[in-house]
């Protein structure tokens, strides 16, 4: 009795290990997201994102179960990451990690126990412990903005530039951009923290307009930025003398490129929509046996109004 | 209790109300705060005091402005309310999904931004009644309260906006744009409405018995209990003052960007507490003065203003920037009194 059970195993070990379809019909895996909660526009998208994406690949591959934590800070994040490996016994983690410093040991302490561990965005202190990384190309993002601006001042121009918070992502970005337009005839006029905020965005800029008589052009680096920034200038009825360029496509951004407007002419994306890019390798992973280990960038593309349809996404909430 | 009254602010009062000439310089410390920090502006950069600078300042100073003179009230009495920035974005949120929701039956005009407007009062007053019958009848810390409240305003925008951004409606927004951006005589008319809420705000504190009894439970709340004061009523009437308060600068807000999400009023509940010391109110209760919030209010924005205007300090360091002037604000009129 005892024997053929071994036996029966031992045939369906083999069975599995010949055909990779099988293998993945006839077992359940246990995937765990774990993402920042929606304390912003880009967030907010980042959360949405990962929901599409868990909802349409649990159609397709019924024998994927999801497991999604949305964390407020790291404290809670970490808390999250223990409760999926000792209460759900998942097989993957995927996360973004709010604060990748902080989480770099919670992370490594997921790899120990076995699981194949997906990181999202932001770099952990440590390398080597992810086993696949898919993130945005930040100095990508400062350096195709500098190009833009370059090609649209030859003769040179007077800007601002209205930074994020003063965290690496933001430093990657500005030092990109200087680099791109280090050759240039452009003048940066000033450049202060607007910390990716549209309130914040808007009295900036309301002081940059009353400390300088003449600005061409504005890099916002951010579109919810970019819209405070906008508001100032429209105040301040210097529509028609500034453009403005933010950051990381929001659909209102792309709707406005799309539409030919003269004040925002171009954007630059970074898209949130990236954490269903690093679900869906981590899922195939399983699905195929396919290697999925390695890095995966995801470019930040200039959008401009010939190419903005491919960008816009009316549904997201950013 | 008429004959009370009058006997309670004196005992309320701390004992920096001595001889004249200290009183003076007690009371001028926030005063002379801003001046310093008026001169430092203007030899800094020319534009400093051109008129639209100066009613750009006042005009952004009035979100927080209006909010700190109803939180005037309820640290007088002894209480705190740290829900005000988070109810601020509640408050845009549903006003702006009311006047949505409206356009399409009633068209873009005037009426339909009254009944957002409308809603937003009456929300605020009842977010005012539930922290207040909380804090009161349920005998919990307005510190914990509120900041539960705090954390539920600010996920129900978060819920409301689905994670992103909730935006009025473009027509309406054309429409509503004046509350911000209009002038009346040249004065920005958030300007005017925060210039009435604070002398409405003085004179209740003054001259009402509602001011003098926030005094009263402030100061000694078992005392005021015995001089047959309503603690309980007094106490519920700040937090609704406040929710209202905090309502009408949501209605000034709104017209700006059009817009409110889960970023909506972040950290506003800090400025406005930080404004009302720095004007000379006591964190621990007892002694208000709105006229001081006023000037704390406007010491806050002018700081940011002078660094947007500047080159001066780096950009990493303008929170100790921030940091040092609201100390040396503060010890100006304190330094005072530690030495009477």
């Amino acid at each position: 009795m005892r024997f053929r059970h071994m036996l029966m195993a031992a045939a369906a070990v083999t069975a599995m290990a010949l055909s990779p379809s099988a293998f993945a019909q006839d077992k359940t895996y246990t995937i765990g997201v774990s993402v920042p909660s929606a304390d912003h526009g880009w967030t907010g998208g980042v959360d949405y994102f990962a929901q599409q994406t868990i909802a349409s690949l649990s159609k397709t591959y019924p024998n994927l179960k999801f497991v999604l934590a949305t964390a407020g800070d790291p404290g809670k994040q970490a808390s999250d990451l223990e409760d999926m490996v000792a209460t759900r016994n998942i097989d993957a983690l995927v996360i973004l990690p709010g604060d990748p410093d902080a989480l770099t040991s919670p992370i490594m302490r997921v790899k120990k126990a076995g699981k194949f561990v997906t990181v999202v965005d932001r770099k952990l202190s440590q390398p080597g412990v992810e086993d696949l990384y898919v993130a945005g190309d930040n100095p990508g993002l400062g350096r195709t903005t500098g190009e833009y601006f370059v090609s649209r001042f030859p003769d040179g121009g007077n800007i601002v530039v209205l930074r994020g918070l003063p965290i690496p992502i933001d430093k990657e970005r500005v030092d990109a951009f200087n680099q791109a337009i280090a050759n240039s005839k452009i003048k940066v006029l000033a450049s202060q923290f607007a910390n990716w905020n549209r309130d914040d965005g808007f009295k900036v800029m309301q002081d940059f307009l009353s400390r300088f008589p003449k600005i061409d052009a504005v890099w916002a680096q951010d579109d919810d930025t970019a819209i405070g920034a906008i508001a100032a200038i429209k105040q301040a009825h210097r529509e028609n003398q500034i453009w403005v360029v933010g950051g990381a496509g929001m659909k209102q951004a792309i709707k406005q490129v799309m539409d030919g407007s003269k004040l925002v002419p171009i954007d630059v994306g970074y898209d949130p929509g990236m954490v269903g890019t690093a679900i869906e390798l981590t899922a195939l992973k399983f699905e195929t046996g396919l290697p999925m280990r390695g890095s995966f960038i995801v470019r930040s593309p200039l959008i401009t109004q010939a190419n903005a349809a491919e960008y816009y996404h009316p549904d997201s909430p950013y | 209790m008429p004959r009370a009254d009058p006997s309670l602010p004196a005992a309320a009062n701390p004992p920096g109300r001595g001889p004249k000439l200290r009183l003076n310089l007690h009371l001028l410390g926030p005063l002379l705060a801003l001046i310093l920090l008026v001169v430092l502006g203007a030899s800094l950069n020319g534009n400093f005091l051109s008129p639209a600078n100066i009613a750009n300042v006042l005009a952004r100073s009035s979100f927080t402005g209006i909010i700190a003179v109803g939180a005037t009230f309820v640290i007088t009495s002894g209480g705190l309310d740290l829900s005000v920035g988070s109810m601020a974005a509640f408050l845009a949120g549903v006003m702006i999904m009311v006047i949505n929701a409206l356009v399409p039956q009633f068209g873009v005009g005037f009426g339909v931004i009254a009944i957002g407007m409308a809603v937003g009062l009456v929300l605020g007053a009842l977010a005012g009644v539930g922290n207040g019958l909380l804090i009161t009848r349920g005998r919990i810390e307005a510190f914990i309260v509120t900041l539960g409240t705090m954390g539920i305003f600010r996920s129900l925008v978060t819920f409301l906006a689905n994670g992103g951004t909730l935006s009025l409606n473009f027509d309406v927004m054309d429409a509503y744009r004046p509350a911000y951006y209009g002038t009346v005589a040249g004065i920005p008319v958030p300007v005017i409405v925060f210039a009435l809420v604070a002398i409405l705000g003085e004179l209740a504190m003054r001259r009402t018995p509602f001011g003098r009894h926030c005094s009263a439970i402030g100061s000694n709340e078992q005392v005021a209990r015995y001089s047959a004061i309503h603690v309980d009523r007094v106490r519920l009437l700040t937090y609704v003052l406040q929710g209202v308060l905090v309502a009408v600068a949501t209605l000034l807000y709104v017209p700006r960007l059009g817009s409110a999400s889960s970023t909506t009023g972040v950290l506003w509940e800090l400025e406005a507490i930080a404004a009302v010391i720095i004007g000379g109110t006591t964190l621990r209760g007892g002694y208000g003065r709105v006229w001081g919030t006023v000037i704390g209010v406007v010491i806050l924005s002018l700081i940011d203003n002078i660094l947007n205007l500047t080159n001066v300090v780096s950009p990493y360091l303008n929170g100790a920037f921030q940091g040092v002037i609201i100390i040396l604000a503060v010890l100006l009129q304190r330094s005072r009194r530690a030495t009477s």
